[in-house]
């Protein structure tokens, strides 16, 4: 468990390790900003703490009603080619997509 | 020559042989031509691609003649995936993206005779009220140039507005098909969820997100509806349900439907002059034999906390896709420090978001982050998911007396550019109409309802039972027949 104040506003600390879980690199005045206005969205966010929810059922999705299950054939798919083409760094011949060098 | 402004003129100038596809295609791109330096509602003109597809169809006229938007010119929103042209979203990220397969929508409405003129400017990763968060500048407000015209399907909304195209295509998550539309006069459309398959359209949040068309006319709504709906196999959440014909739900009777109106919801920051169109239409529905009646909905004024942790928390789940390797913009290489490591691959992913990413979009994926961290979701992100149940069932039981419940869309008309977007949650909080049929699953249309003194345009709400867009349609067009607000056009444009 992350060690957050509850909505009170964030220290630029609280919001760098948030950063971290979604992958962001930002800049100082951007943590500054974001610890303002996230402590802002949630003060607000945290009226839902009132709402009685004792023995209410979350909901995940409203999809009521779904298709019948379908037959497990091979289908048609994207080629390959097609789906390396818009790859910023891709290996075409070997149909690989690139990464930076993770080991030595 | 222009463009009809309506689907309906459109197609039947193509059929009965008035107009030529290539003509209305022809009309369609010069408006854009003439109009859109001043709007920016299009991120991408297709031109000769357009003009090659309409030359396609007036080749073969017979076998397109009865198609049912034979000849028409439609834009796209920029989230909708067309293959072999670029679709940003209104990101960075997605700058130089060309997609290798069709959205199901976009294969649907070519099949139905529709060619695609271009794709619209919208909120990136359609994130926003008011399309400003777009990486490729703000689209203006057709009305008035210094306004926003919505969001985030503000591109869609603006281009059908200002004549560019009778029809467009949007997506709604919280009210993005609907605000836009009411800020820029026109009508638009949520489908109910699972109604419209979303295969192909960029994920923002998977619970909420639907695609409907923004039109000048309800009747053009609904024959678009006819056409994108249905059973996806490529989209499990899509319905099964039969499509019906939504244009023959559109008598003009509304003797029998009732129509509930939340009036606590209504009691305070409500603009003045949208609270007198309100009522003003209420009046017109009640003149035409509809019944009125008091509803509650006790959990709607939770509905936008709701919205915010639900949706940021999906968001921040689907935008971890825009990594940097498939697809879209990478950083460039950080140097190395001690040799290759995981570090190495973390920082790309790190400052590839870092760049791509516009603030707003990074502000939401720090949102739903935290609400989904351990320790904070039970607090959060569950929590919000019960609250979610109780605006639903207030809708249920609202259902069980009335047809539709009735709303504006917007508390005010449309905004100034620049005089929100430095206080998100103020811009948050004007989509306190608009959050609760997404949460709900339920279709709303948004149809025009007059004008201010100052001639901004203003929207009515209806919202209506899972699956029942016939009635929601039906009461829109009764309300159109007896104002007709579409005819009038922007000046200028």
């Amino acid at each position: 468990m992350l060690a957050f104040a509850m909505a009170a506003g964030f220290t630029r600390a609280q919001v760098e390790a948030i950063a971290a879980l979604a992958n962001l690199a930002l800049t100082p005045s951007e943590l500054d900003l974001f610890a303002r206005q996230l402590g802002d969205v949630l003060a607000y966010a945290e009226e839902v703490q009132e709402v009685d929810t004792a023995g209410v059922p979350p909901t995940a999705h409203v999809a009521t009603r779904h298709g019948s299950d379908r037959p497990d054939r091979v289908m048609p798919c994207l080629d390959r080619d097609a789906a390396l083409a818009n790859a910023p760094d891709a290996a075409r011949d070997a149909g690989f997509f690139r990464v930076p060098r993770v080991l030595g | 020559m222009s463009v009809p402004a309506t689907i309906r003129d459109a197609r039947d100038a193509f059929r009965t042989g008035a107009r030529s596809a290539t003509d209305l295609c022809r009309g369609s791109l010069a408006q854009i031509a003439a109009a859109d330096g001043a709007l920016h509602a299009f991120q991408t003109v297709t031109a000769d691609r357009a003009l090659a597809r309409a030359a396609e169809i007036d080749r073969d006229r017979e076998r397109w003649r009865d198609a049912p938007l034979a000849g028409v010119p439609i834009a796209l929103k920029d989230n909708l995936c067309t293959r072999g042209v670029r679709t940003t979203a209104g990101s960075k990220i997605l700058e130089s993206f060309v997609p290798p397969y069709d959205a199901t929508v976009v294969t649907r409405l070519e099949r139905a005779g529709a060619v695609v003129v271009g794709k619209t400017n919208c909120d990136e990763f359609a994130m926003g009220s008011s399309t400003e968060n777009s990486a490729f500048g703000p689209t203006r407000n057709p009305w008035a140039l210094d306004r926003a015209p919505g969001g985030s399907s503000g591109g869609s909304a603006a281009a059908v507005a200002a004549r560019m195209a009778p029809v467009a295509l949007g997506s709604d998550t919280g009210g993005s098909i609907r605000q836009p539309a009411s800020f820029c006069g026109i009508v638009g459309l949520k489908p109910t969820y699972g109604r419209v398959s979303r295969y192909g359209l960029l994920a923002f949040a998977s619970s909420l997100d639907q695609i409907g068309p923004l039109t000048l006319t309800v009747g053009d709504a609904a024959l678009t509806l006819n056409v994108i709906a249905g059973a996806d196999a490529a989209d499990a959440t899509s319905a099964p349900d039969e499509v019906p014909d939504y244009t023959a739900a559109l008598d003009g009777d509304v003797r029998s439907a009732t129509i509930g109106v939340p009036s606590r919801m209504l009691e305070s920051g409500v603009d003045a002059d949208v609270a007198r169109a309100f009522r003003a239409a209420l009046d017109v529905l009640a003149a035409r034999g509809a019944t009125l009646v008091d509803v509650e909905l006790p959990h709607a004024k939770h509905a936008i906390a709701v919205y915010y942790l639900v949706a940021t928390a999906e968001a921040s789940s689907n935008l971890a896709r825009y990594d940097g390797v498939r697809y879209g913009f990478r950083a460039p290489e950080a140097k190395a420090e001690g040799g290759p490591s995981t570090d190495a691959l973390r920082s790309m992913y790190a400052r590839t978001r870092a760049g791509g990413f516009g603030p707003e979009v990074k502000r939401r994926i720090m949102l739903g982050t935290y609400v989904l961290s351990a320790g904070y979701y039970d607090a959060y992100y569950l929590k919000a998911q019960q609250v979610r149940t109780l605006i639903l069932r207030d809708y249920d039981r609202a259902f069980e007396r009335v047809d539709v419940v009735a709303t504006p869309t917007s508390p005010t008309p449309p905004f100034r550019i620049g005089e929100r977007i430095a206080d998100p949650l103020q811009m948050y909080l004007a989509d306190v109409f608009t959050v609760s049929a997404p949460l709900a699953g339920l279709p709303a249309v948004s149809v025009p309802c007059g004008f201010t003194s100052g001639r901004l345009p203003m929207g009515l709400q209806l919202t209506g039972r899972r699956f029942d867009e016939a009635t929601v349609l039906r009461i829109a067009d009764a309300y159109e027949r007896d104002t007709g607000w579409w005819k009038q056009e922007p000046r200028g444009v």
